[in-house]
């Protein structure tokens, strides 16, 4: 078994978790080390709950894991909520002049520090979250010269006083560690790589930027709020304009229409911002006009439980929008992924102007993950299409048709500005020339010539993407069938089936649409026993793959309590469904947040 | 809204009539309207190939196909949306955006609002005829209280907005009304607004002669007085537009009621478009000395 490490750190929203979470992070990454997070928070700016767990080891980190091996409690709730969570060898670290222990189970070790006698000097409020920080590094065997390294660059600003006192408060606590609590069994390796620790929303953004987004607009809603954020941050540096709309709709008809002046344009939102935007997308499938829309899931339906992840708008996406129209669906993943697949969804929209929808969830946007530096190449590929953007000395309006017939269903498009290409886009249905055939004129030859020409971008689209394909033994006695975000948990629970001597193989769609549902019907003819693995109630993408291709899957594991699977539910589901005790599992979140 | 295009060769308004001609009911005050927009854009020499035309849905919202711009006619209400998205990313061209009262001030009244506040350098001209005629016939939100519609059989109850008042109210720049009866004057007002660098508002009265049967012609013609007409009033003087915006009635005002050119337009407000030119016409991606600083702050 891989050799890992995770630290959970709860607390009060506004205690000051997520600064260490951030310094745990930072100091494992340049340690050479993966690290992945995931932060189970609720919607309250001061108070309730917050647990965040960080994830660290050599190779890379899947999901977060079943196990915590340090927990850090800020507060007496944490210690009251999770300490049950704990197993032999794991370790508490805390506040013991305020928090006291609960009966922990045998091998916890309760590691108390005298915050106010180590801490006389100080006057920060949140010292016991540096201390605690110090200790546990020091029983990770880390050296105390990167912490204090980070603490200079947080506290550079604040002036050499404020410096000295944290690093001093530090190196007391990380001093009283080494002399009374033992270190832990393993020490943190370390490694030459160097990584980069960046959340999916940043990956999103970042992905945009790299695909020469120029226009970027949104407005605020969890989880998707951090593209807006790191897009306001870097725009003047990317040279990209970023706008706060005042709502959705307002958004994607923003984003068309600079995308339709010539812009690569996004914007991001999660499900009830998508459906503001529904009208928006026909239109840009009408116009063809390109536009990415990322939608980040969050537990609905209705405002749902904002803070919470769920893979339940596939449906939405699949259908958004009244009529029939081309549009490509891509469902990062991981955290990378994010980055990585916003330049190929804008050259496939380019090319075949249309809407594209970037599908993913609270799982990956707001958790956070290490990336090696190369795997955030900004130089990537781009390839806009028939766009044509000067006149090329055709300075009379030669007949151009911005909607010509073509084999491909692709028509040259010209942008406002150009000489001797005027013509007007019209979200009614239009002749090749773009003059309307919706009103006096309506025909029903030219109307299904219009509808043929636009759906056969289908075609093109679908062969430009690569359809999923099974990774491990073809004979193993599960295949487990995953999308988007539960990619990582399922490659855990394959490797901790295998321990168990149970041999499974994975099927992840990366790509909604197209989904090529002959290659998967291929991919899955000899599959033994196939199970869907999905973050909702119905089986959305179950019931898309069978209304696609009639397929129907042995199982099915689903969870629809707002929090992300853990490995051991895949696990456990998997062997109930191999005992035959039945064709559905749902597993029960323990971690109580 | 300022232009600096070079005249190449003086094009004439026949170069201007759009692939389609329009589909108006005759005698529909839209007719003037489109007229006057052609001629004023004539009489600026504001290339064709430079103007975006942007419309919703709606009867006047077919305006688009009917000049030889480039042009939009998108989704009812969100013209004004997308126009900003247009503007921002090639902020070269001119942006002209036609509707009407139910699509500019019913269901697209929030982005009414809001691109005046963001002071959006286009001009908008709302052809407000106090009904919904597409939808042949139903109370608008310009519609008068006690106005009979196929929706209000019995009376409308609810009061209009007053499209003047809330334009000054939200910080509109260049604030006017204007009459299709009154075809120079609307013209001008049109030319006002082109070089006004800032959202300019038109609202203009352009009646339906299908559907609405109380504000016609003759009943416009009797009532609308112009503020170029009336030495004492002043349209830099924001307490005098909101005043004379309230006048209705026997006389109605027409003409300018405000301008400011004081403040900046979106486009002259955001830094990133500074230097570079239009971010349409802009190479893609970004510069590697950039990237590499966006992965170090990350390390």
């Amino acid at each position: 078994m891989k050799h890992t490490f995770a630290v959970s750190i709860g607390g009060a929203a506004g205690q000051g978790v997520a600064t260490p979470g951030n310094i745990f992070a930072r100091i494992f990454a340049r340690r050479g080390l993966h690290v992945l997070a995931y932060n189970a928070y609720q919607s309250i700016i001061r108070g309730g709950h917050t647990f965040l767990t960080i994830r660290t080891g050599p190779e890379r980190i899947n999901s977060f894991g079943d196990h915590i091996d340090l927990m850090i409690p800020l507060n007496q709730d944490t210690m009251d909520r999770h300490l049950h969570l704990l197993g032999p060898g794991a370790a508490v670290v805390y506040n013991g002049d305020t928090i006291k222990p609960g009966s922990a189970a045998d091998g916890v070790r309760l590691c108390p520090l005298p915050v106010s006698e180590l801490t006389s000097n100080s006057r920060s409020k949140l010292e016991q979250n540096t201390l605690c920080l110090a200790a546990g590094l020091s029983m990770m065997g880390v050296g105390f010269q990167p912490l204090e390294e980070v603490l200079t660059q947080q506290f550079k600003k604040k002036g050499e006083a404020v410096v000295n006192e944290n690093v001093g408060m530090a190196r007391a606590a990380y001093q009283y560690a080494t002399e009374h609590f033992a270190p832990f069994e393993r020490p943190l390796p370390m490694t030459d790589n160097k990584y980069a620790v960046v959340t999916g929303n940043m990956a999103l953004a970042m992905g945009g930027a790299a695909a020469g987004v120029k226009f970027y607009c949104a407005y605020p809603m969890s989880p998707s709020t951090g593209v807006l954020h790191w897009m306001a941050t870097h725009a003047r540096k990317a040279g990209i304009m970023v706008r706060q709309v005042e709502d959705e709709i307002g958004v994607v008809n923003m984003a068309i229409g600079a995308a339709q002046a010539g812009c690569r344009a996004m914007c991001a939102t999660s499900g009830g911002g998508f459906a503001l935007m529904t009208e928006g997308l026909g239109m840009a499938a009408m116009i063809e006009t390109p536009v990415v829309v990322i939608d980040v899931q969050r537990a609905g339906p209705s405002t749902g439980v904002p803070t919470k992840t769920e893979q339940g708008d596939l449906w939405q996406m699949l259908g958004a929008g009244h009529g029939d129209y081309p549009r490509a669906i891509a469902t990062p993943t991981d955290i990378v992924d994010c980055f990585t697949i916003i330049p190929e969804i804008f050259n496939l929209v380019d090319k075949f102007q249309c809407p594209g929808i970037v599908l993913t969830d609270l799982l990956l946007s707001e958790g956070t993950a290490s990336a090696a530096p190369s795997e955030l190449e900004f130089k990537v590929p781009i390839d806009r299409g028939e766009l044509i953007t000067s006149a090329n000395g055709n300075g009379a309006n030669g007949g151009y048709k911005r909607y010509l017939i073509t084999d491909s269903g692709i028509s040259p498009r010209a942008i406002p500005g150009v000489p001797g290409h005027t013509h007007t886009v019209a979200t009614d249905e239009h002749m090749e020339d773009g003059v309307l055939i919706s009103d006096e004129f309506t025909n029903p030859i030219k109307r299904r010539a219009m509808m043929d020409k636009r759906q056969r971008k289908m075609a093109g689209i679908e062969a430009a993407v690569p359809p999923p394909k099974i990774v491990g033994p073809r004979n193993s006695e599960v295949t487990l069938i995953g999308w988007g975000s539960t990619k990582g948990v399922i490659e855990e629970a394959i490797e901790l089936l295998a321990e168990e001597g149970i041999t499974a193989n994975h099927l992840q769609i990366r790509w909604m649409v197209p989904l090529h549902g002959e290659a998967i019907l291929h991919e899955l003819a000899g599959a033994r026993r196939t199970i869907i693995v999905e973050n909702n109630y119905s089986g959305q993408f179950a019931r898309y793959l069978r209304s696609e291709t009639s397929f129907v899957p042995d199982g099915h594991i689903r969870k629809y309590d707002g929090e992300p699977f853990m490995p051991h539910h895949i696990v456990e589901a998997v062997k109930e469904q191999l005992a035959g005790k039945t064709k559905l599992s749902v597993p029960m979140h323990e971690i109580m947040v | 809204m300022a232009t600096t295009e070079q005249v190449i060769k003086p094009f004439t308004i026949q170069e201007l009539k759009g692939k389609a001609d329009p589909d108006w009911c005759p005698g529909c005050g839209d007719f003037g309207v489109l007229a006057a927009l052609e001629k004023a854009i004539v009489d600026l020499q504001i290339q064709p190939y430079n103007v975006v035309t942007i419309s919703g849905i709606g009867c006047s919202s077919n305006l688009p196909g009917y000049i030889n711009t480039y042009g939009m006619h998108t989704l009812h209400g969100r013209a004004l949306a997308v126009a900003t998205g247009v503007k921002l990313a090639n902020h070269d061209l001119t942006v002209v955006v036609t509707g009407g009262d139910g699509d500019g001030f019913g269901i697209g009244g929030n982005h009414f609002i809001h691109t005046m506040r963001r002071n959006v350098d286009l001009l908008y001209l709302a052809m407000d005829n106090q009904i919904y005629g597409l939808t042949t016939g139903q109370a608008s939100p310009t519609s008068a209280i006690g106005m009979k519609t196929k929706s209000t059989p019995f009376g409308s109850v609810e009061g209009p907005i007053n499209p003047i008042t809330l334009a000054l109210a939200v910080g509109c720049t260049f604030v006017a009304r204007g009459f299709s009866g009154e075809q120079k004057h609307l013209t001008d007002l049109i030319k006002q607004g082109l070089q006004h660098k800032g959202f300019s508002f038109i609202d203009v009265f352009s009646p339906c002669v299908t559907y609405n049967h109380d504000n016609t012609y003759p009943w416009f013609k009797q009532r609308v007085k112009k503020l170029e007409e009336d030495s004492a009033y002043d349209s830099s003087n924001w307490q005098m537009a909101i005043e004379r915006s309230h006048q209705w009635g026997e006389v109605i005002p027409i003409g300018k009621f405000f301008q400011r050119d004081d403040l900046p337009s979106l486009d002259q407000a955001e830094p990133v478009l500074d230097t570079g030119g239009p971010l349409a016409l802009r190479e893609l991606g970004i510069p590697p000395e950039v990237a590499r600083e966006f992965i170090t702050e990350l390390m």
